[in-house]
């Protein structure tokens, strides 16, 4: 008889449970499956030089990341400040990939706001972020000395993600041989 | 009468589920209408990753837009359905099909249904037999 109150409660707490770790989970944030392999090639144009850039020959033999961005994207606006600050540390190289964006516009944008990346790939029909399984902007991909993604950042990183999680990563990705 | 209006009712029900919209489709020119039915099948089966509650059909985003432009491109150039599907996952993940495949981390999502039917299913006849009795 006892049974009749046990298993309500047994259900009763289980789905609270599950409701529960539901509440910690981010949908929004999808797992790439692109990490742990080859960062995807791209030859684009660069936004200030009309020289096409082949993006395989640029990555090896030190850490990049690579931040997605536009100058129609608040967000991006927001994460800026940020990414001026980092561009100073100087183990790594910080690379963009301007989506979907008019290039004057984008031009315009970074002249007031500071230029924090050392080159810009422009990717106006957003065909390489594609490739990449970009989604939304901003987003940064962490790449190893030997070209392989080994970190996605989906929306802006905060002074929190950068303390905790990218200067760890960046300090283990530096260690590697 | 009630019963006649709860018919009606779970009728109403099950059709109003199926008003699905298929938002820019027109704008692509097909050779075949085989090839048109692929289009629809596979963008109503495919997620918008920005909207993730409506598939690639149903969304108006600028990504499902160029997803869509993709899926017609590669349909045109002859891949087929699964290449089209596995070119999608390779970049976006699972994430981007309705219908995740059985894998490591999706088993209590396809066994769970079946393992509370079972729990059901014994109950109703543990129940219905001590009634018997």
């Amino acid at each position: 008889m006892k049974l009749r109150f046990i298993i309500p409660f047994i259900i009763f707490l289980t789905c609270s449970a599950v409701l529960w770790k539901g509440l910690s989970l981010h949908p929004a944030r999808i797992p790439s499956p692109l990490i742990g392999k080859a960062a995807p090639n791209f030859q684009l144009p660069t936004l200030f030089n009309p020289q096409q850039i082949t993006l395989d020959s640029d990555l090896k033999n030190h850490i990049t990341l690579l931040n997605v961005w536009a100058s129609w994207c608040a967000t991006c606006a927001e994460e800026h400040e940020l990414l001026l600050k980092i561009a100073k540390n100087k183990s790594f190289v910080l690379y963009g990939l301007n989506y979907k964006d008019d290039p004057d516009t984008a031009k315009k944008w970074l002249l007031d706001k500071g230029n924090p990346y050392q080159l810009i790939a422009l990717d106006r029909e957003g065909q390489a972020a594609i490739d990449w399984g970009v989604y939304g902007t901003p987003e940064t991909f962490v790449i190893d000395k030997h070209g392989m993604i080994r970190y996605k950042q989906i929306g802006p990183i905060t002074a929190d993600d950068w303390q905790n999680t990218f200067l760890p990563l960046l300090a283990k990705l530096q260690g590697e041989p | 009468m009630k019963k006649l209006l709860s018919i009606i009712l779970i009728i109403f029900c099950i059709f109003s589920s199926y008003q699905i919209s298929y938002a820019a489709q027109d704008i692509y020119q097909f050779t075949s209408i085989q090839n048109q039915n692929r289009f629809q099948t596979l963008t109503t089966q495919l997620r918008c990753l920005v909207c993730q509650n409506q598939n690639l059909a149903e969304s108006n985003s600028g990504l499902a837009n160029d997803l869509r432009l993709q899926i017609y491109q590669q349909i045109q150039q002859g891949k087929s359905d699964p290449d089209i599907i596995n070119y999608l996952v390779n970049r976006y993940g699972d994430f981007i099909l309705y219908q995740p495949p059985f894998k490591a981390h999706t088993i209590a999502l396809w066994l769970t249904p079946f393992i509370l039917l079972l729990f059901g299913l014994s109950y109703l006849i543990y129940y219905v037999r001590k009634e018997h009795t």
